[in-house]
């Protein structure tokens, strides 16, 4: 298994290293067949991407010269720790007017820093809590 | 006729054209009305302190909007700020048409350019010069193209059929969306299943509403999605219902599942939603691509979009158009590049619209193409539509350029649209979400609309899309269905799909699923620089781009001539009678006929059986008392020297060259080849009363009169794309049989009455 930073020259992986490649549940791209999904041992869980999967993409999109996809596949390996119902809540939480003063969007950071460790996705919460606040976005809209 | 009208009439007449359908808006820079110099347009200008951004375009820190902030935050790269913003922009012109100048190099320093400072870049280019940069700049090699497939009453089974289609064409992408947005899953659900139909890897995304979006999303249905819009200025993006955070997180949700995804921003959404700023759309729609660089998203639909119909109504609104899809391949952007949004009702501007976009390429030319009928159409129709999809094809075959499509032959469409149909049909009934009457199936597979179908209503397609959202149904259901009732390619298609999500290979910039594998800009990058690089067609591919319907070759100019022999053996029969002797009749004149004449051709381009054209022609000459007789010519095929030596035979002096395509003309002995008494050059438009009349005038030039010519009135028609191509074929065939030298024959005609 790698552990320099993946290049452009590893890419595609489902090319060149399939057997690392693994589903949420630990099945390889190999062991994602149609026999497995029609018994019913396959679920949709089994075909969500992993952390390791969405950080190593983020590395050649670095490599190939592309850093701001790479931050957000970086966020996005954070977010497969949340589920859906949060992410949406979240989703939800950032439109404009639904948080009513940064505090909620605050509590919200806080949430995501103790209850799921993704540190990125916090500060980018806070970061969202102080521009809303400047620009006077905790208005009532509906 | 009109008389003492105060107006030229020509006026009159463009007022019906459709063209004037379209309504045209005056330039007013303080109304938004600018597609390049907006009243309060920036400079572009950078400050950067201590490594952050403390003046951006003119604005300083303390008063940056939440657009202002992102880009930044998150674009500027502090690092290349300094070089790159003290290149002129004028300078940056010329590097983006210069071929020396690497794509990589640009990309580069993109990183490093404000949004004033890319607009003014690619403000200084003219429309050729934006396409060419476009071709050189977008960021993966070959280019693709993305379909809408939707219809008038969200019935599945069309949407299935239709899906499968669009697959056959080519499309690399297709979208769908909804009459009544409680249809979503069902659309959802119609169209993946029908996408799977014919190959495994076209993308397929459901637009609706964002959060409804991403749920059906991770049910596993789509594959992409491209709806997530971004506005250039903070109130526009405010009534967006959105903020850069929420987009942004959108964003990350999307790649946290495994689901490719893209933004939307394009020129006069802002002015639409009434907060332009004064801005010009250029500089707003650079706003909004830095910002979605900024996201860190690997793409854009981009180029007008809903937009588009508002920017082409001003000047240069439609060279805008092209410069931000510029920018948005620039800034390194995945550009699925608009064309979709009907902007004109004109045909010619329709045309001129997509041709740029043809002949440099894109990641996908449209955004989509309509592959339906403009009326089934839910986004509202496409610049190309179902109706113009061959025109299209033959575009693509005329400029030999790749626009992502192909030819499929009629039967091969039939096949896929009926197994579509069966397939969507096996999965709602084993899901138990509504069982597809036999009716219904047999009326969508032929139907080239919804006008056409006898399927479900609207009505109906809500309640099963509420099934399909409350019980909680997978893409995994949907594939279980299809293998249990014997679908089981599509059953795998679909499985191919959604273990694209795992590896995440399809989430980096410009990817689409070609042979099963996927191609992105990382190991299918543009590398164009110069003539011989970049995307050229393969042999393969090029035969496959000309293959449309309908061709004519020589075997078959002969084969549809060898239909028409035996009725014509039946009309006509024509006996060799020796060479042609020179006449001594004053009263004779002598029709000269070409060498294929009755042997191998049979009919003239209007369609008449050579054997009445030639009963006319003597009908005409008789009339005035005189007689026609017959030569065939072996020396040449040409009207002027078949009538020029059928005059020389003449004992008149008077002669008529007869093709056996139908041009004739009436000559005379002693006159240059050229220059001929009268001439039937429209064959495809001359009747048999034209040449019974090329005879009665050919009689009195004979007996010494001068009579009115003959007048073939035409309307314009473009006969020689009507015609030409088999207009070569039959002369090659005539020119094949002359030989140099050869004698005239004599020919006995003989008209056998029709049996009544």
């Amino acid at each position: 298994m790698k552990t320099r930073p993946f290049g452009i020259t590893d890419y595609p992986l489902a090319e060149t290293c399939p057997g690392e490649v693994r589903g949420g549940r630990g099945m390889s791209l190999e062991e994602l067949t149609l026999e497995r999904v029609v018994s019913g041992e396959i679920t949709m869980d089994d075909l969500r991407i992993t952390p390791q999967s969405l950080s190593r993409q983020g590395e050649i999109a670095r490599a190939a010269g592309r850093p701001t996809l790479a931050l957000n596949l970086e966020r996005a390996a954070e977010m497969t720790a949340l589920p859906q119902q949060v992410i949406m809540e979240i989703y939800e939480l950032l439109r404009p007017g639904r948080a009513k003063s940064d505090a909620e969007l605050i509590a919200a950071a806080k949430l995501l820093r103790e209850t799921y460790g993704t540190l990125k996705l916090a500060a980018f919460l806070e970061e969202a809590a102080e521009v809303y606040r400047r620009r006077g976005l905790y208005l009532d809209r509906y | 006729m009109t008389t003492g009208a105060n107006r030229w009439q020509r006026f009159a007449d463009w007022d019906q054209r459709p063209l004037r359908l379209d309504r045209f808006a005056a330039e007013d820079p303080e109304n938004g009305f600018s597609a390049f110099h907006g009243k309060n347009d920036p400079q572009g200008s950078l400050v950067i302190e201590n490594g952050s951004v403390t003046v951006l375009d003119g604005v300083p820190q303390a008063e940056f909007d939440m657009i202002d902030f992102y880009i930044a935050r998150y674009h500027i790269d502090p690092s290349v700020a300094e070089e790159a913003m003290a290149i002129p922009a004028a300078e940056l012109a010329r590097m983006l048409v210069d071929m020396n100048v690497p794509r990589a190099e640009l990309t580069r320093l993109a990183h490093g350019l404000s949004p004033a400072r890319l607009a003014e870049a690619v403000a200084h280019l003219s429309a050729l010069e934006i396409a060419f940069a476009y071709s050189k700049m977008r960021a993966r090699r070959t280019p693709g193209n993305q379909a809408h497939v939707t219809n008038a009453k969200d019935d599945p089974l069309q949407l299935a059929a239709d899906a499968a289609t669009a697959v056959a064409f080519g499309f690399d992408e297709i979208e769908t969306t909804v009459r009544v947005s409680r249809n979503a899953w069902s659309n959802a659900l119609a169209c993946a299943v029908g996408s799977a139909v014919g190959r495994a890897g076209t993308l397929f995304q459901c637009s609706c509403e964002e959060a409804e979006e991403l749920k059906i999303g991770m049910a596993g249905f789509t594959s992409y999605a491209e709806t997530v819009s971004v506005y250039g200025t903070e109130r526009a993006f405010i009534d967006g219902d959105d903020t850069p955070w929420s987009k942004a997180w959108l964003a990350s949700a999307y790649a946290s599942r495994g689901i490719k995804m893209r933004c939307t921003s394009g020129a006069a959404s802002e002015l639409l939603m009434g907060f332009h700023e004064a801005k010009s759309l250029l500089y707003l729609e650079s706003r909004c691509l830095c910002l979605q660089r900024a996201i860190g998203v690997q793409g854009t639909q981009n180029g007008g979009i809903d937009g588009a119909p508002l920017a082409a109504t001003m000047p240069g609104g439609v060279r805008e158009l092209m410069a931000e899809n510029l920018i948005a391949v620039w800034l390194d952007l995945e550009c699925a590049s608009g064309n979709d949004a009907r902007p004109t009702e004109s045909e010619i501007r329709v045309g001129a619209k997509i041709l740029p976009y043809l002949i440099s390429g894109s990641d996908l030319i449209c955004s989509g193409f309509g592959s339906i009928l403009k009326y089934d159409n839910s986004f509202n129709p496409s610049l190309l539509n179902g109706e113009e999809l061959e025109d299209f094809l033959v575009l693509q075959r005329d400029f030999e350029s790749d626009g992502g499509l192909a030819p499929v032959e009629e039967t091969r469409i039939l096949e896929l649209r009926r197994r579509a149909v069966d397939a969507v049909s096996a999965v709602l009934e084993e899901l138990d979400l509504a069982a597809p009457e036999p009716r219904m199936k047999e009326s969508v597979i032929v139907a080239s609309g919804s006008d056409d179908t006898d399927s479900f209503i609207p009505r109906q397609v809500a309640l099963i899309s509420e099934k399909i959202s409350e019980r909680g149904i997978s893409m995994l259901d949907a594939v279980r269905a299809l293998d249990r009732r014997g679908f089981s390619d599509e059953a795998r298609n679909l499985l191919f799909l959604l273990r694209l999500r795992v590896s995440g290979d399809y989430l980096q910039t410009s990817a689409l699923i070609r042979q099963g594998r996927v191609m992105s800009a990382v190991n299918d990058p543009n590398d164009y620089a110069g003539p011989g690089t970049g995307y050229r067609m393969s042999a393969e591919r090029r035969e496959d781009i000309a293959r449309i319907r309908d061709v004519l070759d020589r075997a078959e100019v002969l084969r549809t001539e060898g239909t028409f022999a035996k009725a014509e053996g039946g009309r006509i029969r024509y006996r060799e009678a020796g060479p042609a002797k020179t006449g001594d009749d004053p009263g004779e004149v002598v029709v000269g006929v070409s060498p294929g004449f009755g042997l191998k051709l049979f009919r003239t381009l209007a369609g008449h059986p050579l054997s009445a054209v030639l009963k006319a022609i003597k009908s005409g000459v008789e009339e005035r008392g005189l007689r026609m007789r017959v030569v065939r010519l072996l020396h040449t095929a040409d009207t002027s020297f078949l009538g020029l030596s059928a005059a020389s035979l003449s004992g008149s002096g008077v002669g008529i060259g007869l093709q056996a395509k139908g041009t004739a003309v009436i000559h005379q002995r002693g006159r240059l080849p050229h220059n001929n008494l009268e001439l039937f050059s429209n064959a495809p438009i001359t009747s048999l009363d034209h040449y019974r009349r090329l005879g009665s005038n050919a009689a009195l030039h004979a007996l010494g009169e001068l009579p009115d010519p003959v007048v073939v009135p035409t309307r314009g028609e473009a006969l020689g794309s009507r015609y030409h191509a088999r207009v070569a074929l039959i002369y090659a065939i005539e020119t094949s049989l002359t030989r140099d030298g050869a004698a005239p024959e004599e020919i006995e005609i003989e008209l056998v009455e029709p049996v009544e």
